[in-house]
């Protein structure tokens, strides 16, 4: 069995994939990417093996993406995350595809043609507005635990009107709306709004749309939210946090295959 | 990594150059003579050298800013002092330093400051802000400040454009010869003109050196050797050095040189450098075999229009003709011509928080090109001066990103 690898070193969490070369998920981990990416690296790994139940000899190739891809001395080679991310979105649905992962510190909008090549991207300009950090922001000033956001905005009734244009400015208009008691379910719901509204501003919705990364892992709700705003459905990975790791790993096991070709030709 | 090319033997000359030019003006403006001109990087330099000033060139200044990096520490004092973090860096880069009493020449060339104007004389073919920037130097020290004020979004250059750009010329003249004692003799600046468009024909042949595969320079290399074409034109030592740099790059490109060893891609680079992020963004697509061969900034310097024959006509002329002040048509016509003479495969658009007027992604001219010429683009987000707004980590992954892609598309 050849074994391949992707880590995907976020700026806040780290993913790790391990694939045979069919492509299945044998072991997965995320945590924290902390300060340290290479001990981040290590430990995820470390998990993945444990359980894949497999040793660490048996992965031949590993490649990671992100914040943090040159910071892994065992990596073999490493790729963007807008690569791996467009690998990860097309491996599971293999036609034209607008990728929209919204990471922790970035969005993208990757456009992939139907033969899985990008066509092009977009990555969020250098504003924390409409990324995971953003939910993070509002959860801190809010003293909620972001774990509760998905349910509150749920379970709203209204919804707050919020800006999407920077970070502070929405945090001043929060602060407006609890000042005119307006509900935290509503405010909630008024910050996935927000989180939409970015995304759409950055670039052409095309062809099929399909959403990765951790914030749509963790806030169900925001993608109901993004299909009602689009009026289509949008498509998920089974795993959307892992997306650039499961891509990383699937190049790592395209290069491999690429140079077994090579050395038997 | 591939290893680095040999430098540019030229180089040497040009430093010269560039010292002899900043200490004159030095010594010009300590002793009060010949008189001093501070005009725009494509305002009227020809009428001014022709006239006995010595020109010096704001817009230089700024760029030296910009790549000493000290530019990103001066800002925040001309914001302070009510210039707005959005309007041009370069303005707001050199009126803080100003106020700090520092310059870049100090380290350099051992001068203390910037060289004091007896007048000051713009074109707003560039942009509005070059005169409110030369107005706060006219107010501090209570001089003449002259300006064309040019029309913009010029599809074709009309005789009437030309007929008014002409008399704005010819309207400063009272005033030079009275401030730069000087009288105006056209003889002289049909001179001055033939030495601008000798120095211009030849920075035109240094840029299409380019075109060779591979290209023996780069975007990153003419941007430090266009300096004689911007601060030195109307004068023979420009000449005289784009003989030198022309006859290395013909040794160059007979040896096989190339300025990205390995080259594999070639890019096109639309919008202002980022002056403090040069040799950054040079090893970042360098490092991945992409070489940056042409670009519209560094071809804002070719003058096609310079003819002695008609001095003022054709100064108006070459002035109007620059790729900033024309319309959206026109540009997107010239940035496809150069990219198919130069084999472009990607086109990277800085978007400039604080130049508008340079930064052709905002009305989706990337959009428009890539559609028309079957060609990757991308638009950086950062800025000439403010490194602010630029953030290396993510120009790195989009540079990274982009050339990926282009991989892709080869493969």
């Amino acid at each position: 069995m050849t074994v391949a690898g992707g880590i995907d070193i976020g700026a806040s969490a780290t993913k790790v994939a391990l694939l045979n070369e069919r492509g299945d998920l044998l072991g997965s981990a995320v945590l924290r990417s902390g300060v340290d990416f290479a001990l981040s690296a290590s430990r995820g790994l470390d998990q993945a093996l444990k359980e894949a139940g497999l040793e660490p000899h048996q992965v031949r190739v590993i490649f990671t993406c992100g914040y943090g891809r040159n910071n892994v001395p065992f990596a073999h080679q490493t790729r963007t995350e807008i690569a791996a991310h467009a690998t990860g979105a097309y491996r599971h649905f293999p036609r034209a595809l607008t990728v929209i992962d919204i990471g922790g510190q970035d969005n993208k909008i990757i456009k992939v043609d139907a033969d899985g090549r990008r066509t092009s991207f977009k990555m969020n300009r250098k504003c924390a507005a409409g990324t995971g950090a953003f939910l993070e922001e509002m959860a801190l000033r809010l003293d909620l635990d972001l774990r509760h956001f998905d349910s509150l905005a749920r379970r709203a009734e209204d919804e707050a009107i919020l800006g999407s244009y920077c970070t502070v400015f929405t945090a001043s208009e929060v602060l407006s709306k609890i000042r005119e008691g307006v509900a935290v379910e509503a405010l909630i719901k008024g910050l996935f709004r927000s989180v939409v509204k970015r995304v759409l501003e950055m670039d052409l919705m095309e062809g099929q749309v399909v959403m990765t990364g951790g914030v749509v892992a963790h806030n169900p709700y925001l993608l109901e939210m993004m299909q009602e705003s689009l009026g289509q459905p949008v498509l998920v990975p089974p795993r959307p946090q892992l997306t650039g790791a499961e891509g990383a790993a699937w190049l790592a096991l395209k290069s491999l295959a690429q140079d077994n070709r090579q050395a038997g030709a | 990594m591939p290893p680095s090319p040999p430098p540019i033997q030229a180089t040497k000359q040009m430093k010269k150059l560039m010292a002899d030019h900043f200490l004159g003006l030095d010594r010009a403006s300590r002793e009060g003579q010949p008189k001093v001109a501070w005009c725009t990087s494509v305002g009227p330099a020809e009428l001014l050298h022709a006239m006995g000033f010595d020109v010096y060139y704001p817009e230089n200044h700024g760029a030296l800013l910009g790549a000493t990096r000290l530019a990103t520490e001066m800002i925040p004092m001309a914001n302070a002092a009510g210039y707005s973090p959005d309007i041009c860096s370069y303005l707001t880069a050199d009126i803080g330093a100003f106020l700090k009493g520092v310059t870049p020449l100090t380290q350099a060339y051992g001068i203390e400051s910037v060289p004091k104007a007896d007048v000051l004389v713009f074109n707003t073919n560039q942009c509005r802000d070059v005169e409110d920037w030369f107005a706060f130097y006219a107010r501090h020290w209570n001089i003449p400040l002259l300006g064309v004020r040019t029309h913009r979004g010029v599809g074709e250059v009309k005789p009437h454009y030309i007929a008014d750009v002409v008399s704005q010329f010819k309207d400063m003249i009272p005033t030079l010869e009275r401030v730069g004692v000087v009288k105006f003799d056209i003889d002289r600046l049909r001179e001055t003109v033939r030495l601008s468009k000798e120095c211009t024909t030849r920075w035109r042949q240094v840029l299409e050196f380019a075109a060779q595969r591979p290209t023996p320079m780069s975007f990153f290399d003419h941007t430090i050797h266009m300096a004689p074409a911007v601060v030195l034109r109307g004068k023979q030592e420009a000449v005289d050095y784009y003989d030198l740099l022309l006859a290395e790059l013909r040794e160059r490109v007979a040896g096989g040189v190339a300025a990205v060893p390995g080259e594999r891609h070639r890019l096109y680079w639309e919008g202002m450098p980022v002056w403090g992020r040069l040799r950054m963004l040079s090893e970042s697509l360098g490092g991945l075999g992409a070489a940056v061969v042409a670009s519209t900034y560094c071809n804002s310097w070719i003058f096609d229009a310079f003819d002695p024959a008609q001095p003022f006509e054709s100064m108006a002329r070459a002035y109007l003709e620059l790729f900033i002040v024309r319309d959206d048509d026109y540009k997107e016509r010239y940035i496809s011509d150069w990219a198919k003479r130069f084999g472009i495969e990607g086109i990277i658009f800085h978007d400039a928080k604080t130049c508008p007027n340079n930064s052709n992604n905002r009305y989706a001219m990337p959009q428009r090109l890539a559609k028309k010429l079957g060609i990757a683009t991308l638009t950086i987000n950062g800025d000439l001066n403010d490194l602010r707004c630029f953030s290396d980590e993510q120009a790195k992954t989009n540079i990274e990103a982009f050339v990926e892609q282009l991989e892709e598309k080869a493969a």
